[in-house]
């Protein structure tokens, strides 16, 4: 059977150098988020060129990503959100991307490796956390102590509150790690099911079918789940900056 | 001269056009808030909104969950190491952490939407 895991290991391709004894090389990973970027740009600069009244097809996408973003941060995070539109957008469409590049055969998902989403979900941490405290100073602790709560309680609930506050770019990043690792090793495991059976003779070949129909559905559902993961990334993003932009709430 | 007096021209008429370009994008974005605004406004803030599938729901559920008791388990460990108290700082910091990651569940589901609000 083939090895579900090998599809994430990390190969180098070229080294670049050495800082400090460590080695900086160029990987696989780096690679594909390279890949990533560049079908990002040139999707966004092909999409805006034409700059029709009635857009093309490019210009549509285009638009509507543009379009679901910008609701997306008005409806959680308020018009002072749209501060916020670069971020929350370069981060939506990395993720999209990158999930749904990962999905063709033979690519390596970027996002399927903890490193690269909890430097994501570090970056809107400390966005917020920077934000926040430039914004309204020390007032940003009001965001740990809730109104209306009598004394005696006040101090567990905030280190419960403050305790809440340190999970997020935990749940944040494993979210979206975990989704897309399990997707795939999922798919990996029934696909090689189809190879196995098929090699069984006759009735290998119609039991195959069977696993063989399951990826079909699966390849359908990782990429609604492509998708859904980089809108949550993308919403919780913009709950968590509302944080940061209305402490008081 | 001749073009001096072209460019004044230009600018004149460039200065009108200015004029009424500025008037047609306040035109628009009165239409822009007038079409979108009242509704959004309204849920700002709120976060029950955002699960669109429940497949995501749940599991967005449980990492919540799962990463409040780390977070929890992590400090207590690490105040254990730095102050000698163990076994003091787990047991208190884990149960904290297992109500924040309560907390960050009824948050998620919406049952209670965000600091200082009561659960309904």
């Amino acid at each position: 059977m083939a090895d579900p895991i090998h599809q994430f290991e990390i190969q180098k391709i070229a080294t670049l150098g050495h800082i400090g004894g460590h080695e900086i090389a160029f990987t696989n990973s780096a690679l594909f988020m390279a890949i990533t970027v560049v079908g990002i740009w040139a999707l966004l600069v092909g999409g805006s060129s034409a700059r029709a009244l009635v857009p093309g097809r490019l210009q549509s996408i285009a638009e509507l990503s543009y379009e679901f973003v910008a609701d997306t941060i008005n409806s959680t995070a308020g018009k002072e959100g749209m501060k916020f539109f670069p971020l929350v957008f370069t981060l939506f469409m990395f993720i999209l991307v990158a999930n749904i590049i990962g999905l063709i055969p033979y690519t390596f998902t970027v996002t399927s490796h903890i490193i690269i989403t909890a430097a994501l979900a570090l970056l809107v941490f400390i966005t917020v956390l920077v934000y926040g405290f430039y914004k309204h100073g020390l007032g940003f602790f009001r965001l740990f102590v809730p109104k209306g709560i009598p004394i005696y309680i006040l101090p567990l609930i905030v280190f419960i509150e403050v305790l809440s506050f340190l999970s997020r770019p935990i749940s944040h990043s494993v979210r979206l790690f975990a989704n897309m690792l399990a997707g795939h090793i999922t798919l990996k495991v029934f696909a090689s099911f189809v190879t196995l059976l098929g090699g069984l003779g006759i009735f290998g070949i119609f039991g195959a079918a069977l696993p063989l129909a399951l990826v079909v559905a699966l390849t359908a559902l990782e990429l609604l789940v492509a998708f859904l993961q980089a809108y949550v990334f993308a919403i919780l993003t913009c709950i968590y900056l509302n944080d940061a932009i209305h402490p008081g709430h | 001269m001749a073009n001096d007096a072209g460019e004044k021209g230009g600018n004149g008429s460039r200065s009108a056009e200015e004029a009424t370009l500025s008037a047609r994008l306040k035109r628009l974005g009165e239409r822009l808030a007038q079409k979108k605004g009242p509704s959004r406004q309204a849920e700002a803030g709120s976060s029950s909104k955002s699960d669109p599938s429940a497949l995501a729901r749940g599991f967005r559920l449980s990492t919540e969950l799962v990463a409040g008791v780390l977070v929890g388990a992590f400090i207590g460990w690490a105040l254990d190491k730095w102050l000698g108290i163990s076994p003091w700082g787990m047991i208190v910091f884990l149960l904290l952490g297992f109500a924040a990651g309560v907390v960050n569940v009824m948050r998620a589901a919406g049952v209670s939407s965000g600091p200082g609000q009561r659960p309904k």
